[in-house]
């Protein structure tokens, strides 16, 4: 017995058919359970959207996400357009109705766009897509939410805020994908995204100027809202540096879209 | 006597404490510092290794005669990270909230030594039985020690027990705050899980005489 498993002809045997067993036992898992993870997915993402916007009945401090079940026909009825910007270089080439984007890409929804790909996109100089969703926050306020994705401490962070026709923020959701709990993870605690309620991106002359995660912050509290900063978390100054670069770097890229609504507006 | 004899006892209340494998293995640290941060997060990481090393060992116990010495330590990776990762897909297809919660874990948890080590120490030369006991056992004693290092860094952290605000409202100078009690961000940083975990064992040490080495 001992000298059966000793032999190298049965170790590279053994090798191989294990190899083969759980390469084919986890590629049937994953293929077998793709269709419920990307339909979770979808969900998640409309949950999301809908919770930066503001239309959720939410508790005194836990996130309440608008039940799946019924999630698909709330973000039907909420969102009231997905449109789609085309950008290059700070310019928007063009600019998307739902119905546009989804004729000329096969029928995929706006809201499903990755943002990761396109943001490689745009870093190998082509142009990229930028969605941006618009319906009506609690308040009855128009709001116009855009998805934001960058870098943590271990891995990649996103979220999506949404903001009014001044770009002033109405409410945010974050998430990550491994920051560490208790630290960087907080960053989807409702204290640290209420945070940015009411503070704005541009300056008053309407230069873009985004929102710093700042340490050492005099106003813990966060009642001066044209500060330009939110409270940091102690213990994660990465993860809120990621945040403050990501919405710096991907809101900006809605500018043109604020300024062209302001000049219409005018 | 019923299902378990005095031995099989012995195998899940020896790691509790007087084998327990971060004070006196001195395995699985690196996951004691990284999440012990909060409460809520050493909780989810006990029971997350108490499945993987109950399962584990007994998977490995089972394949122990037909495991080629040479590659023991490299088919003992592959069993723990297939089950670590059908575990995770199964978990975002049906219970995604959940998922979420672990995501950060399932790396840390193939990782982890306790779980290796346990494989290499006792499920290749025991039975299913008593391998799946001793996973539970193993588990257990990290999941205490675990518990106790997070009930300590959440509480002089952050002032809250999973989650739950215990000490009054930092900002608005209520409870303890009232009297001029500030929460110790240093208890957040990761140096300071070591340095409870110190204290565990020196506390365990001086009440036990037999621990000590000479």
């Amino acid at each position: 017995m001992e000298n059966r498993t000793d032999k190298n002809s049965y170790t590279i045997i053994f090798a191989i058919v294990m190899v083969l067993v759980v390469g084919s036992l986890l590629a049937f898992t994953a293929s077998s359970l793709k269709p419920n993870i990307t339909e979770n997915k979808r969900m998640e993402k409309q949950q999301n959207i809908l919770y930066a916007m503001g239309v959720n009945e939410n508790g005194d401090s836990d996130i309440v996400f608008v039940g799946t079940d019924n999630v698909q026909d709330e973000f039907s009825s909420k969102v009231t357009e997905q449109l789609v910007l085309e950008v290059k270089d700070g310019k928007i080439l063009k600019e998307m109705t739902r119905k546009q984007f989804m004729d000329a890409n096969n029928g995929k929804e706006p809201y499903l766009i990755d943002i990761k790909k396109e943001q490689t996109k745009a870093k190998n100089g082509e142009s990229r897509f930028l969605p941006l969703f618009v319906g009506t926050s609690k308040e009855g306020k128009k709001v116009y939410v855009a998805p934001i994705r960058g870098k943590g401490l271990w891995d990649a962070i996103w979220g999506y805020v949404a903001v009014d026709a001044d770009m002033v923020v109405q409410g945010t959701f974050f998430d990550h994908a491994g920051e560490t709990p208790g630290l960087g993870a907080n960053i989807k605690q409702r204290y640290f995204m209420d945070d940015f309620y009411g503070e704005r991106l541009l300056t008053e002359a309407g230069v873009f100027k985004g929102i710093t995660v700042a340490k050492g912050n005099n106003d813990p509290k966060n009642d001066i809202k044209d500060d330009y900063e939110v409270d940091a978390l102690a213990g994660a100054t990465i993860t809120g540096d990621g945040v403050s670069a990501m919405i710096k770097k991907d809101l900006k890229l809605y500018l043109p879209f604020f300024q062209n609504l302001k000049t219409q507006m005018n | 006597m019923g299902l378990l004899s005095k031995k099989d006892t012995k195998l899940i209340t020896d790691p509790l404490a007087d084998n327990n494998p971060i004070t006196i293995q001195v395995l699985g640290i690196c996951s004691a510092l990284a999440i012990t941060a909060e409460l809520k997060a050493s909780l989810v990481m006990g029971i997350a290794v108490l499945f993987v090393l109950g399962v584990g060992n007994v998977v490995i116990s089972l394949m122990r005669n037909i495991i080629p010495s040479k590659i023991r330590i490299i088919v003992q990776l592959i069993v723990v990270a297939a089950l670590v990762i059908i575990v995770d897909q199964v978990l975002k297809a049906f219970a995604y909230e959940l998922s979420k919660t672990l995501s950060v874990f399932v790396g840390l948890i193939i990782t982890n030594c306790i779980i290796m080590g346990r494989f290499e120490a006792f499920a290749l030369g025991n039975g299913p039985w008593k391998s799946f006991l001793d996973g539970i056992g193993n588990a257990l004693g990290y999941a205490v020690i675990l518990l106790i290092v997070g009930f300590f860094r959440e509480l002089l952290g952050s002032g809250t027990l999973f989650g739950i605000p215990v000490l009054g409202d930092p900002i608005e100078k209520s409870g303890v705050y009232s009297i001029g009690y500030e929460n110790n961000g240093f208890m957040l940083m990761p140096p300071m899980a070591l340095i409870i975990v110190g204290l565990i064992i020196r506390v365990q040490r001086s009440r036990n005489k037999a621990l000590i080495e000479d």
